[in-house]
């Protein structure tokens, strides 16, 4: 009986001015990316509540993309930095929950950047189906239970 | 106020007036020497004698230190006092045979020739150095010394001294031009370089810095003034008839509310000295962009001469293209301006010198309307180009042809050879950068950078005047290199769509903004300090924070750091995007 090849699931969270923009810019291109990642529109990486990445997480996605303006040029000033802080205390969290730093990438990727993005979503796909499936209901939250 | 008749014209004029100034209110010209506006009148050159006519009968006097009594009668038209004045003049010619003015202001009275024994002195003893010294500046340095017929104008014993300023009035105010600073003080004076001239003339402390200044008016700079920083001097006032110097002016910060804002801080030359190997700074002819600008205008230090820094007129001349511009090591981009200027000077050296022009570029980029054309007739002009950017500029001769010439050292890449240049000027042609202190204004004012620090534009083909932020607009040169044309339209594009913003009356907002639930706050302020736009404010009253949706422009960041999840944004609240991210995963 063969097995299924696992296909990880990625949730992305894109930028409207940036990051959205150059993912579009990858459509318009006619780029081909892998379908692997689903992007949800916020309107600065800024709004990206720590939590929407646990939930994400948790509802079954193997990896979550932030993306966001380069650091300089967020259309809003500062929310990128402010995802950039964000960052890092998200990380220890997750890390303590057991899930490897990997899946939780935070990318900066401007409107012009199409084929940066394609990149960057084939090169995080592969990173994501090395690391296999994240069961978090069988990994994470069974071990909090157990708490 | 005393009135008074002089040649039969009745004046009026101010208690304590002389009959000099009486004179001038009249029109009527009396040949001074050793009168100055700024100055106390010194009566020392005679020159100025008119005739006073009473019941007494008529007698001389000196109408610069004479004062104006009612009822006077004077006359400057006699024979008696002409003759006599003719008489003062063939005095100061046998003393002072050769001093120019002296000789210029005999002529205007007739006078060529002295009938007195010459001698041949400089100095026309007319103490305008020692009253401007005492009276005006201060330490009165330089002196009348000796008596008689050697009375002179010297310094204390004879010494140089240590207390003169160097302020080089005493030279300035000389008729003869003979009074060297040099013999009075072992202090340097040191020049105040014109900015506008790029340094190449110098310039007084109250001056106009620009022939376009708006407004065209003089500016004192507080720094050199001798009356801003002793107390002293103040000629300036004296001189001015507009009674239009005010000393007491003080800087002041004035605070003005508008509705849109146009940044056109334009650009900095790029400083041509980061490049050692031109040899900017190192060699005397090797000059920037700029500096050639006001070499070749007629308003400029030379009157649009161009020659070396020796006076001598260029056998040929190198313009550099692309200095610090599509240089890795510098600047990638192209600053757009500097081919077309340097065609303007290759043309401007052919027409007014005989000097070869050599243009060392990599491209020429004749982009405009009538720039290819120009191209093509500096092409007719017999300027050599040269493919290929210059690799070095120096003095060290190879040959006797290349003695005393700075070299050019290029690749040409359409020969396929490598050529020295040797030419009497370099020209380096700088690219644009950002103004100084952008980085700071775009901070305060709240406009992004982008490559090369200029401002960023909202949209590069869509809204290039427009910023990232409603209501402040960018044009010209702040928003990336360009010249005039571009530079001037886009001002237009800016002033119209400051325009029509103000004028609508109204502002259109985007139904995303923040808001915070005034129940759930608990007043904790995280969300202020993320706010990029300091739209969140603290209500001391019912200890919350509250935004204004006015200026709140939706970015979500002070709903992401929210801890009791009081703030929430319109169409991105946390359900929906939680309900996106369901339909993603969840029956996937």
């Amino acid at each position: 009986m063969a097995e299924e090849a696992f296909e990880p699931k990625i949730v992305g969270f894109l930028c409207r001015w940036c990051s959205y923009t150059g993912a579009d810019l990858a459509g318009t291109s006619r780029i081909q990316y892998p379908a692997n990642l689903a992007g949800i529109r916020v309107m600065c990486s800024g709004r990206v509540d720590p939590t929407f990445v646990v939930k994400a997480l948790n509802d079954g996605a193997d990896g979550v993309l932030i993306a966001g303006c380069h650091p300089g040029d967020c259309h809003y000033s500062e929310g990128n930095y402010k995802a950039m802080r964000r960052y890092p205390m998200l990380m220890n969290l997750l890390e303590q929950f057991g899930v490897e730093r990997e899946r939780v990438r935070l990318e900066w990727i401007s409107a012009s950047e199409g084929e940066r993005f394609a990149e960057v979503v084939r090169e995080f796909t592969e990173q994501i189906r090395s690391l296999g499936p994240l069961n978090w209901q069988e990994n994470v939250a069974a071990c909090c239970e157990a708490i | 106020m005393v009135s008074l008749t002089i040649d039969d014209k009745a004046v009026e004029v101010e208690d304590g007036a002389t009959l000099l100034d009486a004179a001038e209110k009249l029109g009527i010209q009396i040949p001074t020497l050793c009168h100055h506006k700024a100055l106390m009148p010194y009566g020392a050159c005679r020159l100025c004698l008119v005739e006073l006519q009473g019941s007494r009968g008529s007698w001389l006097e000196a109408s610069c230190t004479y004062p104006a009594q009612e009822g006077l009668v004077v006359r400057t038209d006699t024979e008696r006092v002409l003759r006599t004045r003719r008489m003062m003049a063939e005095l100061l010619l046998a003393r002072c045979p050769e001093v120019q003015a002296v000789r210029d202001i005999a002529a205007e009275m007739g006078v060529t020739q002295t009938r007195f024994p010459k001698k041949n002195e400089d100095c026309v003893l007319c103490g305008l150095c020692v009253r401007v010294c005492r009276e005006r500046m201060g330490p009165s340095i330089v002196n009348m010394i000796h008596r008689g017929a050697g009375r002179k104008v010297g310094v204390p014993f004879d010494r140089h001294s240590e207390t003169c300023m160097a302020c080089g009035a005493c030279e300035v105010v000389c008729p003869a031009n003979c009074v060297d600073l040099s013999d009075v003080t072992d202090r340097v004076p040191q020049p105040i370089p014109l900015a506008f001239d790029e340094g190449l003339s110098n310039r007084s402390s109250i001056y106009v810095p620009f022939a376009q200044a708006v407004p065209n008016v003089p500016v004192i700079d507080a720094d050199t003034c001798v009356h801003m920083r002793t107390g002293e001097c103040g000629a300036c006032q004296a001189f001015c008839e507009a009674d239009a110097i005010d000393y007491e002016q003080e800087d002041r910060i004035e605070e003005i509310d508008v509705g849109a804002i146009i940044v056109a801080t334009g650009f900095k030359l790029f400083d041509s000295a980061r490049i050692k190997r031109y040899g900017y700074g190192r060699y005397d002819n090797v000059i920037h962009s700029l500096e050639f600008e006001r070499l070749s205008h007629a308003s400029g230090p030379t009157g649009g001469e161009v020659v070396t820094k020796d006076g001598r007129k260029p056998q040929a001349v190198a313009i550099l293209h692309c200095i610090g511009s599509r240089d890795e090591d510098h600047h990638e981009y192209c600053s757009r301006v500097c081919c077309m200027y340097s065609l303007k000077f290759a043309h401007l050296v052919r027409e007014k010198t005989d000097a070869e022009v050599y243009n060392l570029y990599i491209d020429i980029r004749a982009f405009g309307k009538g720039y290819e054309e120009f191209y093509k007739r500096v092409l007719g002009e017999g300027v050599h180009f040269i493919r290929g950017k210059c690799a070095e500029v120096t003095d060290v001769a190879e040959t006797p042809e290349e003695a005393g010439k700075l070299i050019a050292i290029a690749e040409d890449t359409l020969l396929g050879i490598t050529r020295r240049l040797p030419v009497d000027m370099v020209i380096l042609s700088g690219g644009l950068e950002p103004a100084e202190g952008s980085e700071e204004l775009g901070r305060k004012v709240g406009l992004n950078c982008s490559q090369g620090g200029f401002f960023l534009e909202k949209h590069p083909k869509l809204a290039p005047v427009d910023s990232m932020s409603d209501g402040i607009f960018l044009a010209g040169a702040c928003q990336g290199p360009k010249d005039i044309p571009d530079s001037v339209a886009q001002g237009a594009a800016a002033a119209a769509g400051a325009l029509s913003l103000i004028d609508k009356g109204k502002v259109v907002l985007e139904p995303i903004t923040a808001q915070i639930d005034e129940e759930r706050c608990a007043g904790c302020q995280l969300c202020i300090p993320n706010c990029p736009y300091a739209a969140i404010d603290y209500d001391e009253v019912k200890k919350v924070s509250v935004v204004t949706e006015e200026l709140c422009k939706g970015c979500g960041t002070c709903v992401a750091g929210c801890p009791s999840g009081a703030a929430h944004q319109k169409n991105f609240e946390d359900e929906q995007i939680f309900s996106e991210i369901e339909g993603i995963l969840v029956g996937a």
